[in-house]
């Protein structure tokens, strides 16, 4: 097991899904218990489901100096960014370290898949891509970093982390090594995934996709809502913002089960909760909230509701909101990290959505419906394809572990 | 800053041209090796899940076994990274031209063989690994950017680390947007400890991109050309040289200064190791 970590200060963060752009629509939604979720309207030849999408997007383009990037998932970062006054915090911190002194660690699933989807069905006569779709920063996978850094104007160590739905969690993990080993003094970490045909029709082929709004840990429940967001947020030493609140720690582990269907007992699950804990120096009875993955499927809610049933005390409260935003993939880590802080930050356990009749194997600590009350620990779980597992530790700057 | 200092302990390599890091070795020393079966063995997979593997996956599998070989190591007590520039290529293609065409007859299994951390899911199913793995990129950086970040784990968490960087050749017409025109694949294992099993030692800094990248002989300088994780032929080849420097770019304006440190071990009687495998 690791040795406690120092925690790091969220100077900064934001989010934007289909609960609303930027954290006051975020918190709104969450104390109204309303869904983002609508009827899939995607797409040439939409599938019969409900998707999390982000009003707005087509019509928000670029501005003309990073028109070079456009694409849907470009610009929903951009939407993101704007948010919260993040820009501008970034903005402060680029001046108070020097640009390559940040670090940029963003995760994605599937980045700008969506415009290779695009020029794929406009080939030309000769089969080529035609000539406005011949954009090669583009049909990449880092096609958000990349965008990201000229956006931010940031020039340290700059990463995709590409782990499915994992992806935007283990961004905090790989930002905390470059500033404990002195190599960055802050990092902006996130994640953006938009909604696109490989992950609507792909998770439709698998049978995951839910024909209504996903209902997590519901005993009724038949597969997840894909969503879309961005997210992000600010990392530097405590010192530099003694009040902020903290990543305390996280934890990172692998299933060794199965590529698409999580571990039966939960195995990688839990030992990235294990190191999780150990990182930040507590004990699971110490956990006030967990946002945990909770996407829906049949299988990632039982394993991982038996894990909350054996590790932790009927006081932990627990939910899933992608009831609220969708499973948002790549981004739903960064997402899920900011209704962590939100949730300590207001002291607001949102409500499991969608989970009317719950499942037998949920144990007392499901909050099905909202709850007021003082939150100093907050974990958020997220897991991928590929048994990647990831969960993550945050605390109100005065909670001593 | 003081540099990181990591220590190699393994090393893989295939390419069309060359089957693994002798090979290499022995290209550079004047001599013509012979080239690989034109699919990577990959037999770290069982049976089974080799037929089902997509190229990437065999790919990068072949890699990893074969530094992880090299090192001695077990493969479920390392810390995985598998960087690469695309994913799997052939399967991009395959999945954008369904879905202009037929979106709802995509096959699932190559649904779940498109995520980017398929090959880590593959290796570590294989290995019963539970270490944490993780699936990277950076464009042409993603070597760099993928060492980096495999260093930066290895030093923080005081761990051995595999690093796995590698692309399949691209597929028309992606590929005239990809420019990856042949396979390449490399893996590292790396450890903060020098130990028995250390090759090589690295001192690594990190300053602004210097110049542009150094020039390689041919036919390596077409080899990296040819494939976005072949930057790594730079470091390769001083590894097979046993001694020099090179930049590798790790962001946009970002570079890694790597020094090839001279064969320093904890006890004497491993020398004859490290020279059979650098230099």
């Amino acid at each position: 097991m690791p040795d406690p970590m120092t925690p790091l200060a969220i100077t900064a963060y934001t989010a934007t899904s289909a609960i609303g752009q930027g954290l006051a629509a975020q918190l709104d939604a969450l104390r109204e218990a309303r869904s983002g979720l609508r009827p899939n309207d995607f797409s040439s030849a939409p599938l019969d489901c409900w998707i999390g999408r982000v009003a707005g997007v087509e019509d928000a383009p670029l501005p003309a100096e990073l028109a070079a990037w456009e694409c849907r998932n470009n610009r929903l970062a951009w939407l993101g960014l704007n948010q919260d006054g993040f820009i501008d915090r970034v903005r402060d911190a680029r001046q108070r370290y020097g640009a390559h002194r940040i670090a940029l660690m963003l995760g994605t699933s599937t980045a700008s898949i969506g415009e290779t989807e695009t020029a794929y069905r406009r080939l030309d006569a000769d089969g080529r891509f035609a000539d406005d779709m011949r954009r090669p920063a583009i049909h990449a996978p880092h096609s958000l970093a990349t965008f990201v850094t000229a956006a931010l104007e940031l020039e340290g160590p700059c990463l995709t982390i590409s782990t499915a739905c994992s992806s935007s969690a283990k961004v905090f993990a790989n930002a905390e090594r470059l500033i404990r080993l002195g190599l960055v003094d802050a990092a902006v970490v996130g994640g953006v995934d938009t909604l696109c045909d490989s992950v609507l029709f792909g998770f439709n082929a698998l049978e995951l996709v839910s024909p209504q709004p996903c209902r997590p840990f519901d005993a009724a429940r038949n597969g997840i809502s894909i969503g879309e967001a961005a997210g992000f947020a600010l990392l530097e030493r405590v010192d530099a913002a003694p009040g902020a609140p903290r990543l305390l720690g996280y934890g990172e582990a692998s299933d060794a089960h199965h590529m698409s269907t999580p571990h039966p007992e939960g195995l990688g699950a839990e030992l990235a909760l294990r190191d999780t804990l150990a990182r930040s120096g507590i004990a699971a009875a110490q956990v006030d909230y967990i946002n945990l993955h909770g996407t829906a499927s049949q299988k990632n809610d039982e394993v991982e509701a038996a894990l909350v049933s054996r590790a932790f005390p009927a006081r932990t409260r627990g939910s899933s909101t992608k009831g609220f935003t969708g499973h948002t993939l790549g981004a739903a880590g960064i997402v899920e990290a900011t209704i962590a802080l939100q949730a300590i930050e207001h002291g607001l356990i949102p409500g499991n959505l969608g989970g009317a009749s719950p499942d037998a194997g949920c144990g007392p600590q499901f909050a099905w419906t909202n709850e007021q009350q003082r939150v100093d620990v907050a974990l958020s779980n997220s897991f991928g394809f590929g048994g990647n597992n990831a969960c993550l530790a945050f605390a109100r700057a005065e909670f001593a572990a | 800053m003081n540099p990181l200092r990591i220590h190699i302990e393994g090393i893989g390599l295939w390419s069309k041209q060359l089957g693994d890091f002798a090979a290499l070795q022995a290209l550079l020393a004047g001599h013509v090796p012979e080239p690989p079966s034109p699919k990577p063995a990959a037999t770290t997979l069982p049976p089974n899940e080799r037929r089902r593997a997509p190229e990437s996956v065999l790919l990068a599998v072949e890699v990893a076994g074969q530094a992880v070989a090299m090192s001695g190591r077990t493969a479920a007590s390392l810390t995985c990274v598998f960087s690469s520039s695309h994913g799997d290529q052939a399967i991009t293609d395959y999945m954008c031209a369904t879905l202009a065409s037929a979106p709802t007859e995509l096959s699932p299994i190559r649904f779940h063989n498109s995520v980017h951390n398929a090959p880590a899911g593959y290796w570590t199913i294989a290995t019963g690994c539970h270490e944490p793995s993780t699936a990277v990129c950076a464009q042409r950086m993603s070597f760099g950017a993928g060492l980096l970040e495999a260093i930066s784990h290895a030093l923080a968490d005081h761990c051995p680390v595999l690093l796995v960087c590698s692309d399949i050749a691209g597929v028309f017409p992606l590929a005239e947007q990809t420019g990856c025109t042949q396979s390449f694949g490399c893996a590292l294992v790396l450890s903060p400890e020098i130990s028995e099993n250390t090759l090589a030692s690295l001192d690594i800094t990190l300053t602004p991109i210097q110049g542009s990248a150094e020039a390689l002989p041919e036919p390596l300088a077409g080899w990296r050309a040819a494939n976005a994780s072949a930057e790594a032929l730079q470091l390769l080849a001083v590894l097979a040289r046993g001694h020099g420097h090179c930049q590798l770019d790790a962001a946009a304006t970002l570079a890694l200064q790597i020094e090839l440190r001279a064969a320093e071990t904890h006890r004497d009687d491993v020398h004859p190791r490290a020279a059979e495998h650098v230099a």
